[in-house]
């Protein structure tokens, strides 16, 4: 016994304080208005996360996080399976594209989103310098690509899902490797042509590891915030056409910034979204993947 | 013709022994074959692909080279090289200081992401205490808490402790890991009995069994969790931004923060800054890639 509180206390003492009590707090502070400091807090009334979830500014952000996560999820998911299909062959040299496909897995969101800012920024970027190309697609040159309401959202996205190549890429060859090779042998005896294959085969078999990229994939696209700090700060304005729930409740263009109670609400509330969308994703799919045998 | 045909049939004995040699791997002369064309195609289609996944990291090379009246002509073309822009960068972007505090918070926050995994999971798997469920259902249920929604009282709290701006403010909240705990439990329960049972014969107490035996054999996913660890601690993007207020207290990432709002007409320079700030990472993994894997894929198998 004193052993186990010995070996339990530091890790429970951290878990409490910076996971749990800031939960239980920020959904306390969620329902009370605060002054311009954050402090001398009073309760405003629980339903102040009614008014918040229902406010024309939430409800924006959720769409535009929904969209971001439509966009990027899906394209994602197939880009990583597809590199690693591609990659999954013995041939010469192969390691060597390996590399190159895991390597976004180095870049933190900063690095990926500032490569991706000099890429596509209007006149100080590299695209809307290209003569060509800006004479092609006027919109990369002016307003710019991050910078037009219809195509900032798609841009941040595009950032996002190459910055995950390498994540994906590299689960999904994981995954693929520890599918036995009898099963494709078999499959080839019966006639089973390269599709057929792939239909019936690799993707029921990785059924596991998709559900898992799947799962992080959408987490994260609802946690965005680097791209979006780094490359629109929630705009363009006045759509903020890339305002996410997180950027919303953190960022410094954001309309909240500095009402720490509106902001424990956004937070809370991006919580509760959160655990919906895992919950649904593993009772929903759960039950469609094949765990091999187990 | 009659010259040729002889070549063309030990041709194809060559083609079809290389084949038997290789177990069906196709041989470097066989391009011309239904075979050789798909290789080929194959090839070409890996080769597309690196293109379109390193054309941002060309184009943020190609311009962190240039000098500033350069790095807008052409800029998808190498014509003009300088290294006056890294030494700018280096120094201009203070990215030294802030390579060494992103190093400082990472080696803490994965020297005591490893300690307090090892001990609580050791604890989870191997001891008997009252009320051993419930704690660990508490642990996991801290799995499903994302770091968004702690952070808004987290920085108050930092903030009634005096640390903002500082390494203790930066490391604090991340000490401990509920999915390095789990990792490591794990791990402990696959232990075999015999091993406890002889070191407990032996008089070994937890804290000898735990350092002297257990812990030589789970080295691997030790290795793999640290890893996890420095990534994330090293690449935490929110948390630096919202508790550094002093450019000296900024860690790699939201130095680039500011470096970004610093260089807004000098791309070039801001795109040195991200090569210097990402080169550390980078060469990290090089060395480190079957620990990533194994950290990565750590949540995937195994559930």
């Amino acid at each position: 016994m004193p052993a186990a509180v010995a070996l339990l206390a530091p890790s429970t003492l951290v878990l409490v304080l910076f996971v749990l009590y800031p939960l239980g707090k920020a959904v306390v502070l969620g329902q009370q208005r605060c002054n311009v400091q954050g402090r001398n807090c009073v309760s405003n009334g629980w339903d102040q996360y009614v008014d918040t979830f229902m406010s024309a500014e939430f409800q924006h952000a959720l769409w535009v996080t929904v969209k971001f996560a439509l966009i990027t999820v899906p394209l994602g998911l197939v880009f990583g399976v597809g590199l690693a299909v591609l990659a999954d062959k013995h041939l010469r040299g192969i390691s060597v594209f390996r590399a190159i496909f895991s390597s976004t897995v180095a870049t933190s969101v900063a690095v990926s989103s500032l490569m991706w800012l000099f890429l596509l920024q209007p006149e100080v970027g590299a695209l809307s310098n290209v003569g060509w190309l800006s004479d092609l697609f006027p919109v990369v040159k002016s307003p710019g690509l991050l910078r037009d309401p219809g195509t900032a959202l798609t841009s941040v996205a595009m950032s996002s899902v190459w910055a995950s190549l390498g994540f994906t890429f590299i689960l999904v060859t994981a995954g693929l490797q520890g599918i036995p090779a009898e099963l494709y042998e078999a499959a080839a005896i019966d006639g089973a042509t390269g599709t057929r294959r792939f239909r019936h085969v690799t993707l029921p078999m990785l059924g596991p590891t998709l559900l898992f990229v799947l799962i992080v994939l959408t987490t994260r696209a609802f946690q965005t915030y680097g791209e979006i700090d780094l490359l629109t700060s929630g705009g363009p304005k006045p759509h903020d056409s890339t305002m996410t729930l997180t950027y919303l409740t953190y960022g410094q263009e954001s309309i909240i910034r500095g009402n720490a109670g509106l902001q424990a609400a956004t937070a809370v509330l991006l919580f509760v979204v959160l655990l919906g969308l895992s919950l649904l994703q593993l009772r929903g799919i759960g039950k469609r993947v094949h765990y091999g045998g187990k | 013709m009659a010259v040729s045909e002889p070549g063309e049939a030990t041709g194809v004995i060559d083609d079809a022994t290389d084949k038997a040699r290789s177990g069906g791997r196709p041989s470097s002369s066989a391009f011309s074959t239904p075979r050789g064309i798909r290789l080929a195609g194959r090839y070409a289609l890996l080769g597309l692909v690196t293109f379109i996944v390193l054309f941002p990291v060309y184009t943020t090379i190609v311009a962190s080279l240039k000098p500033g009246n350069r790095v807008l002509q052409n800029p998808l073309v190498p014509n003009a090289f300088t290294l006056d822009i890294f030494r700018e960068a280096w120094t201009e972007g203070r990215l030294g200081r802030f390579i060494l505090n992103s190093l400082v918070v990472a080696v803490v926050v994965t020297v005591c992401q490893v300690a307090t995994s090892v001990m609580s999971g050791y604890a989870f798997a191997m001891l008997d205490f009252p009320g051993r469920g419930v704690l660990f259902m508490v642990f996991l249920a801290t799995l499903l808490v994302p770091l968004e929604a702690t952070l808004v009282v987290n920085r108050r709290t930092i903030d009634s402790l005096g640390w903002l701006n500082s390494y203790q403010g930066l490391a604090a909240p991340f000490l401990a890991t509920a999915f390095g705990t789990f990792l490591l439990r794990q791990v402990f329960l696959g232990f075999p009995d015999e091993l406890r049972d002889a070191a407990r014969i032996d008089g070994a107490g937890h804290t000898r069994f735990l350092w002297h035996v257990a812990l030589p054999v789970v080295r691997p996913t030790v290795g793999a969790l640290a890893l996890f660890s420095f990534l994330s601690s090293w690449n935490q993007y929110l948390w630096p931004n919202l508790i550094t207020t002093e450019s000296d207290m900024n860690t790699v990432q939201s130095g680039l923060r500011s470096l970004r709002y610093s260089t807004l007409d000098k791309p070039n320079l801001l795109m040195a800054g991200t090569v210097i700030a990402a080169v550390p990472i980078f060469a990290a993994l090089l060395v480190f890639q079957r620990q990533l894997v194994r950290g990565l894929t750590a949540g995937a198998v195994k559930g």
